[in-house]
C-alpha cells in the first residue's frame, strides 16, 4: 500500500507498464510542444510583450508625461488632458493613486511606442474591453509598441491592489478611424 | 520509552503519543483558523456580488487581507504540520524527534498568525496577503509572518530528524512509504518556499520600521513568490501524498508502480520552485526568454510530475477495485467506489476538479503570452481556488475523516451530514473557480471593490454577463460556505464529544480494512496482469480537453491588437 514501504525492497528495478510508460512519453512531449509553442509565437505570433525597459525616478517620468501633455493636448474632458500623440511617437500614460493620467487619443492601424510607469504605488494597467494586462512598478519605465486595430472608446481599470481608493482608479484611451 | 507509544489496533502501527498530540493541536488550530478565513471568505464574495455589495469598501479591503492570509497560509500549513508528523512518525513506527522543537513550532506559529491577524483587524494593514512594497502595512504584519514562517521551518526540521531517527532505530523496513515519500518532497519544499519568505520579508519589515528606505518592488515579487507560489507546491506534494493515503487506508490501493510515483514527486523537488515566474509574466525589466524558462518549469518537467499523479492515483484505485472483483466494463470499479464515504468522495473529487479546472488553467494563464489576458483579473482567483480549494482544501477535508477515527480515536459524528458535506464544498468550490474565470475572461480585475466604478472620475461599462457571473459567484459561495460549515460542525463535535473508540477496538475506515479482500488488493498489479482501462479513458478525456483548452486561449491572444 501507499501507506506503507514498497512491497518489493527494490522497487526501483521493476519494470515499468506499458500504460504508464506510454503516458509519461506523451505527457512529456505534450510539455515541449507547450514550451515551443511560446518561442515559436515569439517568430510569428504578433502578441508578444516587450522586453524594453528602464529604470527612471518617478519624478523624471511625470516630467516627461508633462512634456507630451503640453505638446499634443486636443482637448480636456473634465480633470483630464486628452493628448493626441503624432502617430509612431512616444506616448507617457501614468499611473498614480488614484488615476491613469492623460487620456490618450490615437489612430486606428498606426503604432505607437507606448511608455508605463507609476508615480507612487504599483498599479495594473487593464485596457477594457480587450483584456490587456500588464504590470505597472514605480522606478521602472516599460516601452509596448502597441498598434490599435479597433477604434473606439477604451476603458483603462486598475487591475493592481493600490489602497482603499483602487476601485476608482480608471482612465481613458480613445481610438479614432483616420480621417 | 514504551509507556510513550500506543498500538493502533486498525492499521497495527506504533504511534508516539507526542506525536499524536502534536497532530491534534496543529489539527484543530488549522480547522479554527479555516472557519475564520472561510467566514471573511464569505463576505468577500457577498461583496462581490454586485446587488449585496455587502460591506463597505476599507472592510472588503481588509476582509480580503484576513482571508488570504489565514486560509492560505494560517489553515493549510498548520494542517501540513499534522501532515509531516503523522507521515514520520505515525506511518515510519517511530518516535517523534524533539517533541519540545515540534512544540516550539506549533508556538511560533499560533503567535505569529495571532499578531498578524490582530494587526490585519486594527485595519492599517490592509495591504493584501502578497503586501507589494511601496504598500506599506505596519511592522507587527510582517513581523507575524515571519514568526510564522520560523515556526513552520522548525516543523520541517522536526520533521527530518524524525525520519533520521526512524532510519536509524530501523522502525520500517526497505525505502519509505509512498506517502512519507510525498511528505518529503513538500517539506523540501517548504524549506525553499520560508527561507524566500525569510529572504524578503526581513528587509521589508525593516523598511515598515524605517531603518531602511525602500524595497526594489520588482525584486521583491520575484522573491516573495519564491515563498507565495512555492508554498502551493507544499500544497500539490501534500495533497498528491493525501490522495495515495485515502486510497490506500480506504480501499488498500498501492502505487501502480513506485518507481513513476515517486519520479513524479522528484519532478516537483527539481522543478516546482521555478514558478515564481508566474507572477512575472507581464512585468517590466523581466526579459522573455528568462520568463519562458522558469515559467514552464523547465519545459514543464513539474507539470510532467502532475500528469503522472493523474494517471497513478486513480489507477491504483482501478488496479485495487479490479482486485476486489469489480471488474466488468470500464468503469464499474468507478461506480461501485464507496462514494458515500467521505474521506473517497472528498479525495476523488478533489483529484477531478484539481486536474480539470486547476490544472489546466493554471498551465493556460501561466503560458507567457496567454497570460496578458489573464493577468490580476478574476481568473486568477479563479484557478487558485480550484487548486487550493478544490484540491489541497478538499483533499485534506477528506483525510479529516480518517484522522479524526485514527488519532483522535473518536466516532465520526452526525455521519449523513459528513457523507454529503464533500459533495456541498466540491460543488461550491466549482462553480465559484468556474464563475470567476469566466469573468476574468471578461477582464473583471481582482481585488476590486465596485466594478461599476460609480465613485471614479471616468467610468467604464463591463459586458452584463460579467455582472452575471459575479451573482453566480456569490450563489456558490454561499454553498460552498455550508459545505464548510457541515465540515466544521462535524469535525469540531467530533473531536470534542464523539464516542470514545477504545484501545483495542479496530476501526472500520473503508470497504477493505481488516478483510479479506484487503489481501487480494496487496497482491495485484505485476507489470503482466495490470488492467487499468477505465483510468486510461478518463486520462484521455483529461489530455483533450487540455490540448483544446490551450489552443483556444491562443486563438483570443491572437484578436488582440497587436504588442511588440
Amino acid at each position: 500500500m501507499s501507506v506503507t514501504p514498497p512491497s518489493t525492497r527494490i522497487w526501483w528495478k521493476e519494470p515499468i507498464h506499458k500504460v504508464e510508460l506510454i503516458w509519461v512519453i506523451v505527457a512529456f512531449l505534450w510539455g515541449l510542444t507547450m514550451f515551443f509553442t511560446m518561442i515559436w509565437w515569439h517568430a510569428v505570433g504578433k502578441q508578444n510583450l516587450s522586453n524594453e525597459a528602464y529604470r527612471i525616478q518617478p519624478a523624471q517620468y511625470a516630467a516627461k508625461v508633462d512634456t507630451m501633455i503640453a505638446a499634443h493636448t486636443v482637448r480636456q474632458e473634465g480633470a483630464f488632458p486628452v493628448v493626441h500623440p503624432p502617430p509612431g511617437s512616444d506616448v507617457y500614460l501614468m499611473g498614480r493613486v488614484y488615476m491613469w493620467w492623460p487620456m490618450l487619443e490615437l489612430e486606428k492601424g498606426q503604432s505607437y511606442r507606448l511608455h508605463l510607469s507609476s508615480i507612487d504605488l504599483q498599479h495594473g494597467f487593464s485596457l477594457q474591453p480587450l483584456n490587456i494586462n500588464i504590470q505597472v512598478h514605480p522606478g521602472y519605465e516599460m516601452v509596448v509598441n502597441v498598434t490599435p486595430t479597433t477604434s473606439g472608446t477604451f476603458g483603462i481599470v486598475c487591475n493592481e491592489y493600490c489602497g482603499f481608493g483602487h476601485h476608482t482608479m480608471t482612465g481613458r484611451i480613445y481610438v479614432t478611424d483616420r480621417t | 520509552m514504551s509507556n510513550n507509544f500506543r498500538t493502533c489496533p486498525t492499521t497495527g502501527l506504533k504511534v508516539d503519543r507526542s506525536a499524536e498530540n502534536l497532530i491534534k493541536a496543529n489539527a484543530v488550530v488549522a480547522v479554527v483558523f479555516l472557519l475564520i478565513g472561510g467566514l471573511f471568505g464569505l463576505s468577500v464574495a457577498l461583496t462581490r456580488w454586485p446587488t449585496v455589495h455587502l460591506l463597505p469598501a476599507d472592510w472588503f479591503y481588509l476582509a480580503l487581507t484576513a482571508h488570504g492570509f489565514d486560509v492560505l497560509l494560517a489553515w493549510i500549513i498548520f494542517f501540513e504540520m499534522a501532515i509531516l508528523y503523522f507521515a514520520s512518525a505515525v506511518l515510519l513506527n517511530s518516535r517523534l524527534a524533539a517533541p519540545r522543537w515540534a512544540w516550539a513550532q506549533f508556538g511560533l506559529m499560533l503567535a505569529g498568525a495571532l499578531i498578524t491577524n490582530v494587526t490585519v483587524l486594527a485595519g492599517n494593514s490592509s495591504v493584501m496577503f502578497t503586501s507589494y512594497p511601496p504598500l506599506q502595512a505596519s511592522p507587527w504584519f510582517y513581523l507575524g509572518l515571519i514568526l510564522f514562517a520560523v515556526g513552520a521551518l522548525i516543523g520541517c526540521f522536526v520533521f527530518f530528524g524524525t525520519l533520521v531517527i526512524a532510519k536509524e532505530d530501523k522502525t520500517y523496513e526497505g525505502s519509505v512509504p509512498l506517502v512519507t515519500f510525498g511528505a518529503i518532497t513538500a517539506a523540501i519544499i517548504a524549506v525553499f518556499t520560508l527561507a524566500c519568505g525569510a529572504i524578503i520579508l526581513i528587509p521589508t519589515l525593516l523598511w515598515s520600521l524605517g531603518l531602511i528606505n525602500g524595497v526594489d518592488p520588482l525584486m521583491y515579487k520575484l522573491v516573495w513568490w519564491g515563498m507565495g507560489h512555492s508554498s502551493q507546491q507544499i500544497n500539490v506534494s501534500a495533497q498528491v501524498a493525501v490522495w495515495y493515503g485515502i486510497g490506500a487506508l480506504v480501499l488498500g490501493a498501492k502505487p501502480i508502480s513506485e518507481k513513476v510515483s515517486r519520479m513524479g514527486f522528484l519532478m516537483y523537488i527539481l522543478f516546482l520552485q521555478l514558478a515564481s515566474a508566474h507572477h512575472m509574466l507581464v512585468e517590466p525589466g523581466v526579459s522573455s526568454s528568462w520568463k519562458i524558462f522558469n515559467t514552464s518549469y523547465a519545459m514543464y518537467l513539474a507539470v510532467l510530475g502532475s500528469m503522472i499523479h493523474a494517471l497513478t492515483v486513480p489507477g491504483g484505485i482501478e488496479a485495487a477495485q479490479r482486485a476486489r472483483g469489480f471488474d466488468k466494463g470500464l468503469f464499474e470499479w468507478l461506480r461501485k467506489a464507496p462514494w458515500g464515504n467521505p474521506a473517497f468522495a472528498g479525495m476523488f473529487l478533489s483529484l477531478v476538479l484539481f486536474g480539470f479546472l486547476g490544472g489546466i488553467s493554471g498551465v493556460v494563464m501561466g503560458t507567457e503570452q496567454i497570460n496578458l489576458i489573464m493577468h490580476n483579473t478574476l481568473y486568477v482567483p479563479g484557478h487558485f481556488h480550484a487548486t487550493v480549494v478544490a484540491g489541497t482544501t478538499l483533499a485534506f477535508m477528506a483525510i479529516t475523516y480518517l484522522v479524526l477515527p485514527l488519532i483522535f480515536r473518536r466516532e465520526i459524528m452526525f455521519p449523513k451530514i459528513a457523507q454529503l458535506q464533500p459533495y456541498m464544498f466540491a460543488i461550491g468550490v466549482a462553480g465559484i473557480s468556474l464563475f470567476m474565470m469566466g469573468a476574468g475572461t471578461l477582464g473583471v480585475p481582482r481585488r476590486h471593490w465596485d466594478i461599476t466604478f460609480a465613485d471614479a472620475l471616468t467610468t467604464f461599462q463591463f459586458a452584463p454577463a460579467a455582472f452575471l457571473m459575479m451573482a453566480l459567484n456569490g450563489i456558490f459561495a454561499c454553498v460552498a460556505a455550508i459545505g464548510g460549515g457541515m465540515y466544521i460542525l462535524v469535525t469540531v463535535c467530533t473531536a470534542f464529544f464523539g464516542r470514545r473508540i477504545g484501545d483495542d477496538e479496530k476501526v472500520q475506515l473503508g470497504p477493505v480494512t481488516g478483510s479479506k479482500s484487503a489481501a487480494a488488493v496487496a497482491h495485484y498489479g505485476n507489470e503482466g496482469t495490470l488492467k487499468i482501462p477505465g483510468t486510461v479513458v478518463l486520462v484521455g478525456v483529461f489530455f483533450v480537453s487540455f490540448v483544446l483548452y490551450y489552443y483556444v486561449n491562443w486563438k483570443y491572444l491572437a484578436e488582440l491588437w497587436p504588442l511588440k
